[in-house]
């Protein structure tokens, strides 16, 4: 869904947290408040360098229901000339920024009977948001935080002000399987499981909850969403031979319309069908909810407000 | 703008509902096309667009006094008829929170919102309200937030949690619905509730609504409209009131058709909450008589060319089977069968003759 309405929001703190992590602070820009959120929400940030612009997802680390500031943590990425750096670097107190509403698509399974968590370093950021919460509903909650040993007191110390259940942190290297095997085996049905964290880390960790039967419907990994942005590629009208550059921070329909072109729309979220554009020639990235798999294969057709291209051009007639 | 409240309806007994030419011409009238089948007929719930229901967050109109209290008869009959599970706590204030901010910005003259931190003091005109409380505190309302608050507006409201990538009934306030029942569908996840629907399941059309539902987001509303018909300006025509109203339906003449039989449409909105994640579905009915409905020559025509090729799984779905032929009988003269634009806008500035 093109979540196209931003907010206006000015910095009113930066403090560091870890050697590389650091806590933002952020206010709305225009007195007045900012839109509750819901616990496991994330906001994107967008950063306007001079040379390109950067679009980051960041959860939200304050309490769930928070309007009068967000909070945000950032880990500068080693070698990183991307976002993590620009907000490391050129973000200070006073500077203008501007987010997306808060989405979540890491909701907390309120009707659980027990919540199991698991957080790789910097990922532990979205729990944030969630512990408090589920303190206090009095939830059985335990934290797992995997980390480097330098970051072990300050990561410990985030974590054990907002939870009431317990907290196990590593700072040693270890396969997921070993370390975390007989816990997931041992847990009570109803538990849900969520983690967060590096590659390595999250894909070890499903793996041994699906080897264990975990079902797939209490189990959680954070992802910011796919959308309607990506690579950029250029859409060839062939009726016209016009030849239109797509940005990667916008959707093909929005493409369409910032050139004039009557497209027309209803959802724009992948679901109505209603914007279906014929494709002669290229490779669509399907991502909308509409097309079946038959359809999909044919080719033929794609949703211009959230599929784009695979390749560097799309050959599309109209 | 002041809107010029009919204090003295009913939707029940002496069923004194009319509306006035203002009311008539800002009908949502359902149908752009001239046949009808389901669609995933969803577009973003903004401010525009082309009815002048649209223009509100949620839409108060001269009815607004009178339908509050048709609300409050029929809860004192069934209190049933508003149930929210526990855990949807949060999601009562966020729908507290969303309809209070929404009438004070969208109808200033009628509804204020007085905030300093969580002391909040809520007034309400029309109603003559006013209320402080403690925004999270339910033991400073008269009753709960959710309840609260949806016996001040019009439509029916349910609150649907999101999880294990289903939805779920857990929650609402439904007193001016089309014939179905909060207090068995409680619970119920999406495809569940949906079943009785015939036709649309064939076609994949809650599958892709499920989806698209789960990744709504907070700010982004959306809206559709739905319709059936109602015999009498009747807002409670539920399962559990149907000895009731069940047999008006064989009430339907030729000679008393444009008087009592209405079309029934429903402007539905889906909002993400921000607290809770749920998602807020508001049910808002219509009611227009047949007779006030053919006084804009476009909708007659095209009302009668619906009606004329509606598919009989729909009509018996909508329970208009039997007095359906009347209906066609009774708009075929008005419909002199000549080409309709496409789209809903009536068309016309000033209502033709009253024809009843």
């Amino acid at each position: 869904m093109n979540a196209s309405r931003t907010i206006p929001v000015r910095v009113t703190h930066v403090e560091p947290v870890t050697q590389d992590v650091r806590r933002f602070t952020l206010e709305s820009a225009n007195q007045s408040r900012l839109p509750a959120y819901s616990a496991g929400s994330h906001v994107v940030v967008t950063m306007r360098g001079k040379e390109r612009i950067w679009r980051n997802a960041y959860s939200l680390t304050t309490p769930a229901g928070t309007r009068d500031a967000y909070q945000i943590m950032v880990r500068r990425v080693p070698q990183s000339r991307g976002g993590s750096a620009f907000m490391h670097s050129e973000v200070h107190e006073g500077s203008e920024l501007e987010i997306s509403m808060p989405s979540n698509f890491f909701p907390i399974a309120r009707c659980g009977a027990k919540h199991v968590m698991i957080a790789g370093g910097i990922g532990l950021t979205p729990f944030l948001s969630m512990l408090p919460e589920l303190a206090q509903a009095r939830a059985r909650v335990e934290m797992y935080l995997c980390c480097r040993p330098e970051d072990e007191a300050v990561f410990t110390e985030v974590i054990a002000k907002r939870t009431t259940g317990g907290v196990a942190v590593y700072t040693d290297l270890c396969d997921a399987r070993e370390r975390f095997g007989d816990m997931l085996a041992a847990q009570p049905a109803g538990t849900h499981l969520y983690t967060c964290g590096p590659e390595g880390l999250m894909n070890g960790v499903a793996r041994t909850a699906r080897e264990l039967g975990w079902p797939a419907s209490h189990f959680h990994q954070e992802s910011f969403g796919g959308g309607s942005h990506g690579e950029p590629f250029i859409a060839v009208l062939a009726q016209s031979g016009r030849e239109i550059r797509v940005r990667s921070d916008e959707s093909l329909l929005e493409a369409l319309e910032r050139e004039g072109v009557d497209a027309p729309y209803m959802c724009r979220g992948g679901a109505c069908g209603t914007c279906a554009l014929e494709v002669l020639d290229g490779e669509p990235d399907h991502r909308d909810f509409c097309l079946g798999e038959t359809e999909r294969a044919t080719g033929g057709q794609m949703l211009p407000c959230v599929s784009r291209a695979r390749g560097e051009r799309l050959v599309l007639n109209i | 703008m002041a809107i010029d409240f009919k204090t003295d309806e009913t939707f029940r007994d002496t069923f004194t509902f009319r509306n006035s030419d203002e009311a008539i011409l800002r009908f949502p009238f359902p149908f752009p096309e001239d046949k009808y089948m389901y669609s995933v007929n969803i577009e973003p719930h903004v401010k525009d667009g082309n009815s002048p229901v649209f223009r509100s967050t949620f839409d108060i109109d001269e009815h607004y006094v009178a339908e509050c209290r048709e609300r409050a008869l029929t809860l004192e009959r069934d209190p049933l008829r508003c149930q929210v599970l526990d855990h949807m706590g949060p999601a009562q204030w966020d729908t507290l929170e969303l309809i209070m901010e929404s009438l004070a910005e969208d109808y200033p003259g009628h509804f204020t919102l007085e905030r300093n931190g969580d002391q909040w003091k809520w007034t309400n005109r029309p109603l003559g309200l006013e209320q402080s409380f403690t925004f999270g505190d339910d033991s400073t309302l008269p009753c709960a937030p959710f309840e609260y608050i949806t016996r001040q507006a019009q439509g029916d409201f349910v609150l649907i949690d999101q999880r294990d990538d289903n939805l779920f009934m857990d929650g609402g306030m439904v007193t001016t619905q089309a014939d179905w029942s909060l207090d068995f569908d409680l619970g119920m996840n999406f495809v569940e509730w949906h079943g009785p629907v015939p036709l649309a399941h064939q076609a994949g059309i809650f599958e892709r609504a499920l989806k698209f539902l789960l990744r709504m987001q907070l700010g982004a509303p959306v809206r559709r409209l739905n319709w059936t018909m109602t015999v009498n300006p009747r807002l409670d025509t539920s399962p559990e009131s149907y000895p009731e109203w069940g047999a008006d339906r064989a009430s339907v003449t030729p000679q008393n058709i444009g008087d009592k039989l209405h079309l029934r449409v429903e402007l539905q909105t889906l909002f993400r909450l921000p607290r809770s994640n749920a998602i807020l579905f508001g049910v808002r009915c219509y009611l227009i008589a047949l007779g006030d409905l053919a006084r804009v020559p476009k909708w007659g025509k095209r009302l009668h060319r619906v009606l004329s090729s509606l598919p009989p799984e729909l009509a018996e779905y909508k329970g208009i089977t039997r007095y359906r032929q009347t209906a066609v009988d009774w708009l075929a003269p008005l419909d002199d069968g000549s080409a309709l634009s496409g789209g809903t806008h009536p068309e016309v500035d000033r209502l033709g003759v009253e024809l009843v």
